[in-house]
């Protein structure tokens, strides 16, 4: 025994990789589910971005002189492009997952020092910068034609459409907006919701399911939600961050759809749609962007859900999670700074200070 | 509802089962004089001097200290340096008894504790040597002292061994439970209590009943199984548990009314009172995946480690760490041959696949550190701070009771509570400097305002002579124009 150790001299059975690898795995049942409902494009736009992150990450590593094996192991880089990917529309061209990728590893996550450094969650960053930067490729979305159905693409066909931008004929016609991008649309139009919302022809359980046109991880709702509860479980994640968003969402789309259900939408909808099961559950939880204490999360979480309500009914954007995320992850030092548990033995916060102080 | 803590992997069953057995006799003790906080033991005999067991060795100096008694009869052979039972393994001063094999002890005579004054009690205690054995190793008649003085109203008997493997308190609360109680009203009787509770972790049902059993009888005593949490027994969590009541943080448990003894010190106190017996032995735990037997063991003060784990049938495999005490808070022994002291709750030979230690990676902000950190500490954005050396911003460091909990749970495997007592050290040794700057600068103005004195009195009084030089020349001059 050479060196000496400090206590403690055991350790829970946990370590970071164990952590992203789990959320990885929650993620996986939504992904197949909506690469078979988006068919071979989806595939290949997962793939391209996924590996494109990891490269990226790889990259970063070795310009540093950093031993590249063990960080990418932990599987970070994998999440960061998946959850990327998840966010993109599914039948987006190859480069919009790469570009996306590669700026969400190096300028969001690298430049600031890697793992744990970063301010902004790198996926969501990323989907803003494509959303700017690329409105079209970001806002053409398809009717799902599942994979082995009639309609579906072929693999040349998704190749030509991937990776060459050849959309096959038979589709242009079939392209269309998502649900809140319709009614957003609807309603500048002086169409109230009820009527955007029936003409759209869109059901419940077609939200709950999935069987509608949008991002690859927007679509399947049920199971984005059942990963996230799996995680909740497991203790990966807590719920106070997945709880308070959904809130955030719900409580002013109750009250304001209760007092005019023509001008705003309602909880369940707004609930299901726009990637807001992803968003609460995947990306506002990311630990590194988010606040560390449990009250703190609070305010975080619902703070990202007030502000995806607000940009969803009176902004620009019809979809607000991302741009929600990036506000609040800027506040979070803030929160830490002044939201923080009471320490034992402190009366309130005044004390806390002045024996930080002494 | 417990909402801080751990659950690390209990490991109690391999030596709970078994009964405490004695260790014979050993060849030789090391009794080191430095076995508890506060100043050393000062040697009374000197080498080649026969020795009882229970004479004297070392005498208290000073108001918090504890003396050191012979384990056992024989001959003083050496009074030096031996190696401390620390990650460090420097030399303290010890004293090597070698044991004549009789086991004779001083003349004891057995004593009614009730009949004593609460003073007579702590005085026994005091000349005893007990100090605390949860690990705190604090003399217990200054708290008992300290706990008269604040009008104490509830004794907290502490039978919550939260530290994995350890079995040790479970084992003497099973086996000794008349003599804990005993020992408990004992303390109330000495501090004027008028309630005690006694707080046991319920993955120790047979502790709970024996201690219930033999508290029935008596009204003020109660029984309380605790939910199972690290560090259930840190004295501020368990008085937050048993009576809902925090500590404040520049304060002392007896500032809420209440005094904390673990039950291996009542045990102590009560051999102490009742029949004079000082402290010269002490249950210990062996137990980790090396050992090959693990057992509790009742071993003599100064025993070496070695012959507690050989009379476990020694280490089956190479340990990847030795440890004294649990493997939360323990100190990592050098080697086996440092000696059993007062506050040594275990020894533990842990394999590789106990410890699981790894590479520490970054900290990815998950906050399970704030979750587990029984004093609402944030100790990710501490240990930010610390690193990079910012340690006026780390708030909360005082309050830290060096649990471990957050290490533990950590998922990047950053050692935090190792950040944390470096910390400590470093903000003590501020704190010394800036007292020592403050008693120079005073010094050196008292001197500046001595001189200025010296040379103000030394002018006023050149100035009275040539006053008086001067009205003795006018009276002359008027004496030679009269």
């Amino acid at each position: 025994m050479s060196h000496i150790s400090h206590a403690p001299h055991a350790h829970a059975p946990t370590s970071i990789s164990r952590v992203m690898w789990l959320v990885i795995a929650a993620l996986v049942p939504a992904t197949l589910f909506s690469i078979w409902l988006n068919g071979w494009p989806a595939l290949l736009l997962w793939l391209v971005t996924v590996g494109s992150a990891v490269f990226a990450e790889f990259f970063c590593l070795r310009l540093a002189q950093r031993p590249a094996a063990p960080v990418l192991a932990d599987g970070s880089a994998v999440l960061t492009g998946w959850l990327l990917a998840l966010s993109l529309p599914a039948w987006a061209p190859w480069w919009i997952g790469a570009l996306g990728a590669i700026f969400a590893v190096v300028v969001v996550k690298q430049v600031f020092g890697g793992l744990g450094q970063n301010l902004f969650n790198p996926a969501m960053a990323a989907r803003v910068m494509l959303l700017i930067a690329f409105p079209v490729e970001l806002t053409t979305w398809v009717q799902p034609a599942p994979l082995f159905s009639a309609d579906a693409l072929s693999l040349s066909q998704s190749f030509a459409l991937t990776f060459l931008g050849q959309m096959p004929s038979s589709f242009a016609a079939l392209s269309g907006a998502t649900t809140l991008g319709h009614i957003k649309t609807e309603l500048t139009r002086d169409i109230s919701v009820t009527q955007a919302l029936a003409a759209h022809g869109q059901s419940m359980s077609a939200s709950l399911f999935g069987l509608h046109g949008g991002s690859l991880g927007e679509t399947a709702a049920l199971l984005l939600a059942a990963g996230g509860l799996a995680l909740i479980a497991l203790r990966v994640i807590t719920w106070h961050i997945p709880l308070a968003v959904l809130a955030g969402v719900a409580l002013p789309a109750l009250l304001l759809h209760a007092n005019d259900p023509a001008r705003y939408l309602d909880v369940t909808t707004h609930l299901l749609s726009g990637g807001l099961i992803l968003g609460a559950f995947f990306i506002a939880t990311d630990p590194v962007t988010s606040p560390g204490s449990p009250r703190g999360q609070l305010i975080f979480g619902f703070s990202v859900g007030l502000l995806t309500w607000l940009i969803r009914t009176y902004g620009g954007y019809p979809e607000a999670v991302a741009f929600a995320v990036i506000l609040m992850n800027a506040l979070t030092p803030v929160i830490d700074r002044y939201v923080r548990p009471r320490i034992y033995g402190h009366a309130s916060k005044a004390a806390s200070k002045k024996g930080a102080a002494s | 509802m417990v909402r801080w803590g751990v659950h690390p992997d209990a490991r109690k069953q391999a030596a709970s089962p078994q009964d405490i057995e004695r260790l014979p006799l050993p060849a030789m003790l090391h009794i080191p004089l430095l076995q508890h906080s506060g100043a050393p033991a000062k040697p009374v005999v000197s080498v080649g001097q026969h020795v009882l067991k229970g004479e004297l060795l070392g005498a208290r100096q000073g108001n918090i200290s504890a003396p050191v008694h012979a384990p056992t009869s024989g001959t003083v052979v050496a009074i030096s340096d031996y190696p401390a039972p620390h990650p460090s393994g420097l030399g303290v001063l010890s004293i090597s008894l070698e044991p004549d094999g009789e086991d004779r002890w001083i003349e004891l005579t057995e004593t009614d504790p009730f009949s004593l004054t609460p003073a007579q009690i702590a005085e026994r205690v005091a000349a005893a040597g007990v100090v605390g054995m949860g690990g705190a190793t604090f003399p217990s008649s200054v708290k008992m002292l300290l706990g008269k003085r604040s009008q104490v109203h509830t004794l907290l008997v502490n039978g919550s061994e939260c530290e994995p493997y350890l079995s040790c308190d479970d084992r003497l609360m099973r086996e000794r439970a008349a003599k804990i109680v005993e020992g408990i009203r004992i303390v109330l009787h000495a501090v004027g209590a008028t309630k005690a509770l006694c707080g046991i972790e319920n993955n120790k049902p047979a502790a709970i009943e024996a201690m219930r059993h033999a508290a029935a009888d008596f009204a003020a005593i109660e029984v309380i199984a605790l939910p199972t949490r690290y560090p259930m027994g840190s004295d501020r969590q368990l008085i937050h548990v048993l009576t809902g009541q925090e500590v404040p943080s520049d304060g002392r448990s007896a500032d809420v009314g209440v005094l904390v003894h673990n039950v291996g010190t009542l045990y102590a106190i009560q051999q102490a009172v009742r029949f004079g017996r000082p402290l010269i032995s002490r249950v210990v735990t062996v137990a980790g995946g090396a050992v090959a037997r693990p057992r509790n063991l009742d071993v003599l003060i100064g025993t070496p480690a070695r012959l507690l784990v050989e009379h476990c049938g020694g280490l089956r495999e190479p340990p990847a760490r030795l440890l004294m005490g649990g493997p939360m808070m323990g100190l990592q022994l050098p080697s086996l041959d440092a000696p059993i002291i007062k506050g040594s709750s275990g020894i533990l030979a842990l394999g590789a696949h106990e410890i699981a230690q790894e590479q520490p990676s970054p900290c990815i902000r998950c906050g399970q550190c704030v979750s587990a950190c029984p004093m609402n500490l944030m100790p990710f954005e501490m240990s930010a701070h610390i690193r990079i050396g910012d340690l006026d911003a780390v708030q909360g460091i005082k309050d830290c009771i060096s649990c471990g909990s957050c290490s533990y749970v950590c998922p990047a495997h950053i050692p935090l509570s190792h950040y944390f007592d470096y910390a400590k050290g470093e903000l003590t040794a501020r704190e010394r400097g800036k007292m020592r700057q403050e008693s120079i600068r005073q010094l050196t103005s008292a001197r500046k305002e001595r001189l200025e004195r010296e040379a103000r009195e030394k002018a006023e009084a050149a100035a009275r002579r040539k006053a008086e030089r001067e009205r003795a020349k006018a009276a002359t001059a008027k004496e030679a124009t009269s």
